[in-house]
């Protein structure tokens, strides 16, 4: 018996400030003028895809204590923009990254709450949580919570968020006109909540949302992170974008379900992954090898590995051999403000593989950065990335993903005009919507 | 004769009006008040009657006629939308009127606002600006649970300790709003410099922290998000008293009044102008907007019936801050032409029942002023400060590196 064919899922990320978004290009455009996220949340619904996906960081990011000025930098805020792209699209869903620390569950509900609302049932949360001091310092309660305690708080805030959504039945506002009876009840929203991180109680205002809750997902890889999800999300954004690595993971998470009494199809797995296509393979990696030059110039070089090595290394020359220096042992401080500098575990062993990397193919610093960061994820002609997307989610490495394209604003087009109707011909992607709301897209119920 | 100044209108939305019953007349759209088409439509017809701008009201929990606290009540407008999400989702579909949500300062942080706003002026291309409400106590503070805050009762307004809290929540929202503004000029309007042959995106020296550090919250900055199009998208206020005109006359572009007459209104504008000159803004443009709630119809008994009938569905009297006013459009020009000379630059005009009373002044209203010569007939700007004659202001931590360097 064969097993049933799986229908795609994908979404579009806005490019954001990492270095994988080439803004020195000519065809770049702005990063947070409306237009360009008008196009690009267009672009992706002319495409049938699922949802539009913003990320956010709530400090500017530093390095050797100062801005860091080599990538894009600057964003908007991510519920005002969701709701001016729910205008101009009409299916599309909206997903906006929004922190656990930093925000207070009743405020947050009710922002998605409203945008599941304006948006006609298309929000989706993407629940991240920080704990640095760094970050709180753009706030009221500054660094004041453990980094232990970071996933219980996200989990306690979600529940508390779920107790709030759930507050309001749908059925409390009868607006009968010619008895005069608005509620049918008078204390809708009711909510108590009390643990150790929230006290609070008090009437909800907004009543039950198209979707009854938005979308959840989870980013975070830890175990922690991974239980999470398995025990709380709707569908995960995972890191894990090359064949193995993305079977084995989809495997661990599917396989922490049924401890939570959850289905495997209740949670949808979508790596994020970047693409580049050509009109012949060949063309498709000579255009992957001048964007991975575009994306990691020498002084963003000399950052990744200052990153590494846990030291200023701005005396080093990027076209130069990888330092022979070693790095700092000890808590990364040269670096703050992004996720990425706590996925080097050890620092010596890495820096090694890096120097034994390039005495072996003859590479500069530069290159050894661009071999081992950030390969694209897709790269090919058409018929050759719509073959190999399917591939993976045929053989649950994914059930779709989440792309990130290189460039602002046009840099879906070419994946929307060409690979979406490949995979429209194969019948695994939606040629049309067939539901409304992002729950429906996503294969997932209402919840009760 | 020295020409009339121009006159400056507001709408203020709020649900389906502000009188209680509003949501009972015929043409309320009750059914549709969550819903984005509601919103849309409404602000496109404040557009169509060239008006300056909309307010969208908001609270943090449910509405309530009690001061201190959810009412029970199964009789009116209950539940609400975030009004900054609303005026977003308004925004990229109409294109010249000004767009001021309503925010509460006493438990929100100040970051997110700064940078919702400053979205709001980027998706709006220059239309933004915001209300503060400072916060209040009691079941307002437990939905946050983060503070305790004496809930207030309106019988209890003029004891002192509870004049002396009202100080406190107003100064912290001074507070609130110098974050805000000083957030908003962190970055320099030319700091995005994408210089392909250095690699840097950013010009760093043009972004600022604002080490901002005072009783209530300490912030560092800079924002996340650019210098919005206005650079300061204009702060509105709400005042009764002397406590938030001084929040007004501190950190204010707009201060909402509620004066009984035209020469309550003159007394009022004097206060501010005075408080204006004790923050040693003197010289600005702080707006002073009279409030009214208003029924609009053809005749005047036509008007007080329908009033009447509200005030009958709703089973008393309207009660109301602002003075309510009854007539035909005509009677309401004369009431604002009365009045503007006291010093007033204009009025908020809160539409009774919706849409008919925000169809009697686009509609009706619009056109007494227009054929008085009292009101635009084109929309003569593209931004709100542009509306409001105000004009874009120099970046405080850019003017402060000028000095610095003319030193």
């Amino acid at each position: 018996m064969s097993r049933p064919t799986k229908q795609i899922h994908l979404a579009a990320h806005f490019p954001g400030v990492n270095n994988t978004t080439v803004w020195s290009d000519p065809a770049a455009g702005s990063q947070i003028e409306f237009s360009s996220f008008a196009h690009l949340a267009r672009a992706a619904e002319r495409a049938k895809f699922d949802f539009f996906f913003l990320a956010e960081g709530l400090r500017l990011r530093e390095q050797n204590g100062r801005i860091h000025d080599l990538d894009v930098v600057g964003r908007p805020d991510t519920f005002t923009v969701l709701a001016a792209i729910a205008a101009v699209t009409e299916r599309l869903g909206l997903a906006g990254t929004i922190n656990s620390t930093f925000n207070e569950p009743y405020e947050v509900a009710r922002q998605f709450a409203s945008l599941d609302h304006l948006s006609a049932g298309r929000a989706a949360w993407n629940v991240v949580t920080s704990w640095d001091a760094f970050t709180g310092e753009n706030f009221r309660r500054g660094g004041y919570l453990a980094e232990q305690d970071r996933y219980e708080r996200a989990r306690r805030f979600l529940h508390t968020a779920w107790e709030l959504f759930d507050s309001w039945h749908g059925d409390e506002i009868v607006a009968d006109k010619d008895t005069g009876q608005f509620l049918r009840e008078p204390r809708p929203g009711t909510f108590a909540h009390h643990d150790d991180f929230f006290d609070i109680s008090g009437q909800f205002n907004v009543p039950r949302s198209p979707q009854g809750r938005p979308v959840i997902f989870q980013a975070g890889d830890s175990e922690a992170g991974r239980e999470f999800a398995a025990s709380s999300a709707d569908a995960i954004f995972s890191r894990h974008s090359t064949f193995e690595d993305g079977q084995a993971f989809y495997a661990d998470i599917k396989g922490r379900l049924a401890k939570f009494g959850r289905r495997p199809d209740q949670l949808v797995v979508l790596p994020a992954a970047t693409f580049v296509l050509g009109d012949t393979d060949a063309e498709a990696r000579e255009r992957a090898e001048v964007i991975r030059h575009q994306q990691v110039s020498g002084a963003t070089a000399i950052l990744f590995a200052e990153q590494l090595w846990n030291r200023d290394l701005s005396a080093y020359d990027p076209d130069g051999p990888v330092p022979e220096v070693d790095p700092l042992p000890g808590e990364n401080t040269i670096s703050k403000g992004r996720a990425s500098v706590r996925m080097f575990d050890d620092r010596l062993a890495t820096a090694r593989r890096w120097r034994e990397l390039g005495e072996a193919k003859k590479l500069s610093l530069r290159e050894v950065v661009i071999e081992v960061t950030g390969r694209q994820s897709f790269i090919g002609s058409a018929a050759t990335v719509a073959e190999t997307i399917n591939r993976f989610v045929q053989q649950d490495a994914s059930d779709g993903f989440i792309l990130v394209p290189h460039i602002v604003p046009g840099g879906l087009d070419e994946f929307a005009d060409q690979v979406v109707p490949l995979l429209q011909e194969r019948g695994v992607f939606r040629a049309e919507y067939t539901g409304t709301t992002l729950r429906e897209h996503l294969g997932l119920e209402l919840p009760g | 004769m020295t020409p009339r100044p121009p006159l400056h209108l507001a709408l203020a939305l709020d649900g389906a009006g502000w009188h209680p019953a509003a949501w009972r007349e015929p043409r309320a759209r009750t059914a549709e008040l969550f819903d984005a088409r509601y919103w849309t439509d409404l602000v496109q017809e404040a557009e169509r009657g060239l008006l300056d701008f909309v307010t969208i009201e908001d609270s943090l929990g449910l509405q309530s006629d009690r001061f201190d606290g959810p009412d029970a009540r199964t009789d009116r407008v209950r539940g609400r939308l975030d009004a900054v999400l609303i005026a977003a989702r308004v925004a990229p579909l109409t294109s010249r009127i000004g767009l001021v949500p309503s925010i509460v300062a006493g438990h929100t942080e100040p970051f997110h606002i700064s940078k919702a706003i400053a979205t709001l002026d980027y998706v709006s291309s220059g239309r933004a600006g915001v209300r503060v409400r400072a916060g209040t106590g009691g079941a307002e503070a437990d939905l946050f649970g983060r503070r305790t805050i004496p809930g207030i009762a309106a019988a209890d307004l003029e004891r002192p300790e509870v004049v002396a809290l009202i100080t406190e929540l107003f100064d912290e929202a001074a507070d609130y709003v110098e974050v805000v503004r000083r957030l908003w000029d962190s970055w320099e309007d030319d700091a995005e410099i994408r210089d392909v042959a250095t690699g840097r995106f950013v010009d760093r020296d043009k972004l600022h922290y604002i080490d901002f550090a005072g009783r209530w919250f300490s912030v560092r900055g800079p924002s996340i998000v650019p210098r919005p199009p206005q650079g300061q998208p204009p702060v509105t206020v709400l005042g009764h008293g002397t406590v938030p005109y001084r929040l007004g006359a501190r950190q204010g572009d707009v201060v909402y009044v509620t004066p009984r007459d035209a020469d309550d209104a003159r007394r009022i504008v004097e206060e501010i102008r005075a408080e204006q000159d004790a923050a040693g803004r003197g010289g600005e443009t702080v707006h002073v907007f009279a409030d009214l709630v208003v029924h609009l119809a053809d005749s005047a008994a036509q008007a007080a019936d329908n009033r009447a009938r509200l005030d009958e569905w709703a089973g008393e009297p309207q009660v109301s801050d602002a003075l309510i006013v009854a007539g035909t459009p005509g009677e309401l020009a004369d009431l604002l032409l009365d009045w503007q000379p006291a010093g007033l630059s204009g009025f908020r005009l809160r539409p009774a029942a919706i849409p008919h009373d925000l169809e009697g002044i686009t509609r009706g209203l619009v056109g007494e002023l227009q054929s008085r010569g009292a009101f635009r007939t084109a929309y003569e700007a593209t931004t709100l400060r542009g509306l409001l004659g105000l004009p874009r202001p120099a970046n405080r931590y850019a003017a402060a590196a000028a000095a610095a360097a003319a030193v």
